[in-house]
């Protein structure tokens, strides 16, 4: 039996303020690809790629949140989209 | 009367009447209605969904599937939950609640908390755990679902350990017992759900306890054979629980119908409470009980016992409650939500906890461990068969009245998983989510297949446990407390001067401030005539307003926004557009140059948070090197646009020393100044196109400004205006609104504002204005519309083609804004349209509620084009 996952409210590690409630943040997405230091070089396959493909694995993921209702810092931490578990990034800038 | 002369928890010395199906009736504090039914010899509580059979109280707790009531306005409690009080009403269901229309007067709260431990359940291994942990000085919460806790030990004895018990846990100061109080649902991280209920309403409480002990027990499950739904067949352990706890004898004559040894301390019970014991049916014996009889159609009256295996002896014996039990199924719903792996234990003839998970500890008969219980040995007798092929009043599902009958149709047509046996049979879908029906269904269907139990499985547990009322979740977010609510430091004035508020997100803003008996078209009309010909004022402090500070501003600035900073001054302002990455217009605004290293910036009311974010996002992931920090001011400051042909006479009465001349203060030049005390910084910024000065002040100067201006303007006759106002006012110079004009899929060259973009440096979005999709020569444009009907009004959303017929197949674009102009004396619309520019001049047709509306395309400018006004 693969139980599904109840999602409502996680606890998301701010490097700034410690465990908090999901609804303190703002979720970023993926963290990207980095912006191109001159996008006008990129051809167009490239730049559409940097706008609208983001990674989606069964697994581990890196992301971006933003503590909206804290600290409004940017950081990163690594999801786990089947079991939520969550791991703050090493690094916590974003 | 069956209350028995002696025993149980209930308070003979507070009796309480209480009426059901209209009659009256008399039970003691301490009863549940259930209780005080049986006492009262009420057997059929209500009829069932399907087939109207009659039924009774099946149970003695949360798992009850029959004895539903109404009681006001709550439909679907269960008998076997509900505490009796004084003057109860309650009346049996016939399946289904009703809704009602009157208002519940019931209160519901949330409140929030956290700790070390949190025990759901409060019997024996739940006690224990949680005195265990109490002394060590953990936070502890205990959360039962009863009005007493104790679970079986109320039952089943015990009653000096629990009273010891329960002072100590009293005196701890860091643990709390809540009684009455159902975790319905367990989440992410350790988040537990709670309702609680209150003498007038109820409390949802989200644990987060850092460590959860699941002490939720195990349910009885029922034996499955013909006639087995009939008033009078019960679970043994709740009959256990009539006599011992409430003092009630459910029957006079009972047979006892056993897979397992829990039954024997039953016979005890039995004998105490005068019921004389007829017959002891152990299917491990090898008999069992094929049918029930119930001559008058109602209640049982006897049961027809076979032999197992050969012949075919069969006895009827007479009695009027039968005794039954299945065994236990240990109550994993919350471990199951927390994504615990259930497995199926072959000894014990139930699932248990297949592995632990983190966080969470199962404890007691929710782990397995049925001593307690006193299984001993079992033998599982899923279905037993009656006398004929007939299999449709073997139920399953007595809520659902879903019968075996009902699963061998399910597996007749092909399906296999109990998820797809669950969804066409209705087992376990009632409100009593299947508690006794769940897992019979599961071995059922793995009887009928030839298969282990193990691997059919049990259906997916969700919350919540138990039903739980809309009302709970919302809280007391309700009507006026459902979101917060904004409003300017010029509310009061508003509200005072009659104005029509509207909202626009959380801010409440007038919508018009109507005169005497002025319908909405005719205060518009009159409000925008003031601001078009005299002078009028418009509380604009909903704008977003962001403080940009730091030695970086200028290059951030440039990197946001589509035009360039450099060359603005010191006490200039200039409109500003912004761009997603992917080249669309995402928000506009004014941004005013202040001083060395200080800018602001203003955002649409709607996009203040989401642009503030975007900024922080673009400074703190991509350019930490840029020195620039970001505060938002949006509430610090008030705003008041003054604006019309005469706003120059009343800034000049309220500033004296200013010089306001057009070429002293020209269009978009920043003064500072002040009105006696209060500091003013005026900007020459429009959002009418007339001549107009929008004045700010420190917020809680707010009100003092606004009266200050209308006393300035009031021997010009100055208007107060609106929302409704304002947006004419906007559309008739082709002004924007980001959201309303635009979409997210509309680039600033669809709207004909590639002035506002800088070809002298880069800027996010950028990039995207020379992909493919955006060089299109037929994407849509910002258009002007002028139904040929001056008096015809274009609906905002609809559709544009390009003939008046039928033959119109594609729509071409679409409304975004339309009014009546009282200043062009007509109508006029925004669009956009499909290659727009190029079709000025052209008709276009908006076809809507049967009626087609022709329109002229135009350029998206109706009045002064020249802008002499603004400049003036």
């Amino acid at each position: 039996m693969e139980p599904p996952r109840w999602h409502t409210n996680v606890l998301i590690p701010c490097p700034w303020c410690g465990d908090r409630e999901e609804v303190e943040f703002r979720y970023g997405g993926p963290v990207p690809a980095g912006y191109p230091p001159d996008p006008q070089t990129v051809d167009d396959r490239a730049w559409a790629r940097y706008l609208y493909y983001r990674p989606n694995p069964k697994g581990a993921l890196e992301e971006r949140w933003v503590h909206t209702a804290g600290c409004r810092r940017w950081f990163r931490l690594t999801r786990d989209t089947v079991t939520h578990e969550i791991t703050p990034a090493s690094d916590a800038s974003a | 009367m069956s209350r028995l002369p002696q025993g149980g928890r209930i308070d003979r010395s507070r009796p309480l009447r209480f009426s059901f199906n209209g009659t009256s009736y008399s039970g003691y504090a301490g009863d549940t209605l259930a209780s005080a039914l049986l006492a009262n010899d009420v057997r059929v509580v209500g009829r069932s969904v399907v087939y109207g059979r009659p039924r009774g109280i099946f149970t003695a707790g949360i798992e009850e599937p029959n004895a539903l009531v109404q009681i006001g306005p709550e439909p679907m409690l269960r008998a076997t939950q509900v505490e009796l009080v004084d003057g109860l009403q309650a009346a049996g269901l016939n399946g289904k609640g009703r809704a009602v229309p009157e208002q519940d007067a019931a209160r519901f709260d949330k409140t929030y908390v956290h700790c070390e431990v949190l025990v759901i359940g409060g019997g024996r291994a739940g006690l224990t755990a949680a005195l265990e942990a109490g002394r060590s000085g953990d936070r502890v919460i205990l959360v039962d679902e009863q009005a007493e806790l104790g679970g079986r030990l109320l039952t089943a004895g015990w009653n000096d350990w629990l009273t010891s018990t329960i002072t100590q846990l009293s005196s701890m100061p860091e643990v709390r017992l809540l009684t009455r109080a159902t975790a319905f649902g367990l989440y992410d991280q350790n988040l537990a759900l709670v309702a609680e209920r209150r003498p007038n309403g109820q409390r949802l409480w989200q644990v987060r306890g850092r460590k959860i002990v699941i002490a939720t027990g195990a349910h009885e499950r029922p034996l499955v054979f013909a006639n087995n739904d009939r008033p009078g067949i019960m679970l043994a352990g709740a009959v256990r629980t009539y006599i011992n706890r409430y003092g009630v004898a459910p029957g006079q004559r009972a047979v006892i119908f056993t897979s397992n040894d829990s039954t024997k301390p039953l016979e005890a019970d039995l004998q105490r409470a005068g019921i004389s014991l007829e017959a002891i049916i152990d299917v491990r014996t090898g008999q069992a009980i094929v049918d029930t009889v119930a001559e008058s159609g109602v209640a049982l009256e006897s049961v027809i016992v076979v032999p197992l295996t050969g012949n075919h002896n069969r006895r009827e014996i007479q009695c009027n409650l039968l005794c039954v039990s299945g065994g236990f199924n240990p109550a994993l719903h919350l471990f199951s939500q927390a994504q615990g792996r259930l497995r199926y234990d072959d000894g014990l003839a139930c699932f248990a906890p297949e592995a632990p998970i983190d966080g969470v500890e199962v404890i007691g008969a929710a782990s397995g461990d049925l001593n307690g219980r006193g299984q001993g040995t079992i033998v599982p007798s899923w279905v037993i068969p009656g006398d004929g092929e007939d299999w449709s009043t073997h139920f399953v599902d007595l809520e659902r009245d879903a019968t075996v009958a009902d699963v061998q149709q399910a597996l007749g047509t092909g399906m296999r998983s109990v998820e797809h046996v669950k969804r066409f049979t209705t087992i376990g879908t009632g409100s009593d989510q299947g508690k006794t029906a769940g897992i019979n269904e599961s071995a059922i269907i793995a009887t009928q297949l030839g298969q282990p139990v193990g691997a059919v499985g049990v259906t997916t547990y969700r919350p919540p446990y138990v039903p739980i009322p809309f009302a709970l979740l919302a809280g007391r977010n309700r009507r006026e407390l459902f979101e917060p609510i904004r409003v300017t430091p010029l509310h009061v004035w508003h509200v005072a001067h009659g104005a029509v508020f509207e909202n626009a997100g959380q801010w409440k803003r007038p919508r018009y401030y109507p005169r005497e008996d002025e319908d909405t078209d005719a205060a518009v009309a009159r409000e925008c005539r003031a601001a078009r010909e005299n002078v009028a004022a418009v509380d604009v402090s909903t704008l977003g307003k962001i403080d940009i500070q730091g030695p970086d501003v200028l290059e951030f600035l440039n990197r946001i926004y589509t035009n360039a900073f450099d060359t603005l001054k010191e006490g200039s302002c200039r409109y500003a557009l912004m761009c997603g990455a992917d080249g669309m217009v995402f928000d506009d605004g004014v941004v005013m140059h202040l001083g060395p290293d200080h800018w602001l910036a203003t955002t649409t009311t709607g996009g203040a948070a989401a642009v503030l974010d975007w900024m922080e996002e673009w400074l703190q992931t991509e350019w930490p090197d840029l020195r620039v920090h970001l505060t938002s001011v949006t509430d610090q400051w008030a705003a008041v646009a003054v604006v019309g042909p005469r706003s120059r006479n009343v800034v000049h009465s309220l500033f004296p020393n200013l010089s306001v001349g057009p070429d002293s203060f020209p269009f978009l030049a920043i003064r500072e100044n002040e009105i006696r005390d209060m500091p003013v910084r005026l900007h020459r910024i429009t959002f009418s196109g007339e001549l107009a000065y929008e004045l700010w002040t420190p917020s809680w100067y707010g009100l003092s400004l606004w009266e200050a201006v209308m006393v300035a303007g009031e021997p010009l006759g100055i208007t107060p205006y609106g929302l409704g106002a304002m947006e004419i006012l906007r559309a008739e110079k082709g002004y924007i609104i980001v959201g309303q004009d635009t979409d997210g899929t509309v680039t600033p060259q669809d709207l004909g504002i590639d002035w506002m973009i800088s070809k002298r440096k880069p800027f996010i979005g950028q990039r995207s204005h020379r992909r493919v999709d955006t060089t299109r020569t037929d994407r849509k444009h910002l258009v002007g519309l002028l139904p040929l009907d001056g008096d015809a009004l274009l609906a905002e959303g609809s559709q544009l083609v390009l003939q008046s017929d039928r033959t119109s197949r594609y729509s071409v674009g679409h409304v975004t804004s339309s009014y009546r102009s009282p200043t062009l004396g007509r109508t006029f619309a925004l669009a956009l349209l499909q290659s727009g520019r190029e079709r000025i001049g052209s008709t276009i047709y908006a076809p809507l509620d049967g009626q087609v509306v022709a329109a002229s395309v135009v350029e998206p400018i109706f009045y002064d084009k020249e802008n002499a006004r603004r400049d003036s």
